[in-house]
């Protein structure tokens, strides 16, 4: 114990005392480190797979202008630097890309605004992007994961212990079953939701880990890319609304009941209706910045303290930044069981009062 | 701004891959995976209910045991009973029939006996009387001359005239 205590702090004080060794960026070398630059390019999407230093994967490009076309993103590789900015245009000079943005043009060059923003024409991007890679990499492993472990209760029959896989996913499985579903729904219907509670469940918490990996193939922040907790809570919404029986809308649109005449109950509908007809949609707008703004954040965080080292341009500031980082990263690891967990725990709860029976 | 704008293909992706994800682990992954966790569920149930139901049935079965049980000691000791006065009635019965017979056949025996005490007393008599008249035959065939000698003879007829 006292070894390794005191070989810690020789490594500390070693690392320190290299306070001259000279750190930049790579690939961003062009002056100052901009930290918030550098943040938000790896919290956002891209159209291709950054791998090391410069080299890159080239992801499928589909647009959809005047019908479909399609090319890698590695035929951008005409690069033009102006006073806006630097972006990329394909070899024909029909599309460029700026900050992740493809916008025509028709002479390989881009039109400003005033403020900085290209005035081309976008078309609809439909391209196969990191985060979409990386999704489509995580549903692959499901089906892995899953199929086999679904293939082994067959092939061992149901009377035996499950092992392997099987016996690693069985509690997981469990766990959606007898700690989110039955608890929340009506012992009697919560069946019928168990499919989409427990590919949510499993989809956000694959892709919440997948992001923490800091390298190729994982990485992306789907699961903090609003558009992907957009689905996400939308599907919820929708679930939620068509499953909903009389007294979830008796609920919404006559929350006082026969506690009070009609006379007395319609100035106040005035103001209790918008209310409830709002919290329909509230409740899925929470659910989708919750889980954007936690993953989000702490993808922000580890790279903020591993941005110290190139802020401070010195391998020294590693001895803080290293340690400060993996802490954050392991928390990581329990907010990307959380997060999965409270967005199915949460979907389940609002499924469970869209079929509940009256009660009260 | 731009991070909370939802873009049109990821939309577009996240929405296909999900239902097409939700579609094949519903019918390839949750319908097995939770169709066998039930089946295994009920199995135990049943193994359970079944193991409490024997084990009742085996106290119920026990309790039955310990009645045929005690029904056949009580059985039992009825029968001994039963056999013990059987058996001493038996043998009274027995005892009763021998004494009435040794008691007919001592009756009989005496009966016999007297029988035969009185024929021999009778016959004894009339060898008597016989003996008697030969005895007075020979007396008064030899002479009767002396007195003395008469008397002595009569004494030593009847000396050797012994009844018995």
């Amino acid at each position: 114990m006292r070894n390794i205590k005191s070989t810690i702090v020789l490594v500390l004080v070693a690392i320190f005392s290299f306070t001259s060794l000279q750190v930049k960026a790579g690939g961003h070398g062009k002056g100052d480190f901009n930290a918030s630059e550098f943040i938000l390019h790896h919290v956002m999407d891209a159209h291709e797979w950054h791998l090391v230093g410069d080299n890159h994967v080239g992801l499928p490009i589909i647009l959809l202008d005047q019908g479909l076309v399609s090319f890698s993103s590695s035929a951008f590789n005409v690069p033009v630097s102006v006073e806006q900015g630097d972006y990329a245009v394909t070899q024909d000079g029909k599309y460029a890309i700026f900050h992740e943005t493809i916008y025509k043009t028709s002479n390989g060059e881009l039109n400003f605004d005033s403020s900085g923003h290209p005035t081309n024409e976008m078309p609809l991007d439909f391209s196969i992007t990191r985060n979409v890679a990386s999704m489509l990499l995580s549903a692959v492993l499901l089906l892995l994961i899953f199929g086999s472990s679904a293939r082994a209760y067959k092939k061992r029959g149901v009377e035996s212990a499950p092992k392997k896989l099987q016996s690693w996913m069985e509690p997981l499985v469990l766990f959606v079953r007898d700690e989110i579903a039955k608890p929340n729904i009506n012992e009697h219907k919560y069946q019928r939701y168990m499919p989409y509670l427990l590919t949510a469940f499993f989809f956000i918490w694959i892709n919440n880990l997948l992001g923490l990996i800091p390298f190729f193939p994982g990485g992306s922040n789907l699961t903090g890319n609003i558009a992907f907790t957009m689905v996400m809570a939308v599907l919820t919404l929708i679930i939620t609304n068509f499953s909903g029986n009389k007294n979830y809308w008796g609920h919404i649109f006559n929350p006082l009941g026969s506690s009070m005449p009609w006379a007395a109950k319609v100035p106040l509908y005035i103001i209790l209706l918008p209310i409830e007809v709002a919290g329909i949609f509230i409740k899925s707008v929470a659910l989708m910045i919750r889980l954007f703004a936690n993953i989000t954040a702490g993808h922000i965080v580890i790279l903020a303290f591993t941005s110290i080292i190139f802020i401070k341009q010195s391998a020294g500031w590693s001895g803080l930044s290293v340690p400060m980082s993996l802490f954050i990263s392991v928390l990581e690891l329990l907010v990307a069981f959380l997060q999965a967990f409270i967005f199915t725990m949460l979907s389940a709860l609002f499924i469970g009062s869209a079929v509940d029976e009256a009660h009260h | 701004m731009e991070l909370v704008t939802p873009h049109i293909g990821l939309l577009f992706w996240t929405t296909l891959t999900f239902v097409i994800l939700l579609v094949l682990l519903r019918k390839f992954a949750w319908k097995p995976i939770l169709g066998a966790v039930h089946t295994r569920e009920d199995n135990i149930q049943k193994a359970l209910d079944a193991a409490k139901e024997a084990e009742e049935k085996m106290s119920a079965l026990t309790a039955q045991n310990e009645d045929l049980l005690k029904q056949a000691r009580e059985e039992r000791d009825i029968i001994l009973r039963e056999a013990k006065e059987a058996k001493e009635s038996i043998v009274s019965e027995a005892k009763g029939i021998a004494q009435t017979e040794a008691d007919r056949i001592l009756v009989a025996a005496n009966e016999q006996i007297a029988n035969e005490r009185m024929k021999a007393l009778t016959e004894l008599k009339n060898q008597v009387g016989q003996l008697s008249l030969e005895i007075a035959e020979k007396i008064l065939s030899t002479e009767l001359d002396d007195k003395s000698k008469q008397e002595a003879l009569v004494n030593n007829l009847v000396e050797d005239v012994n009844l018995n």
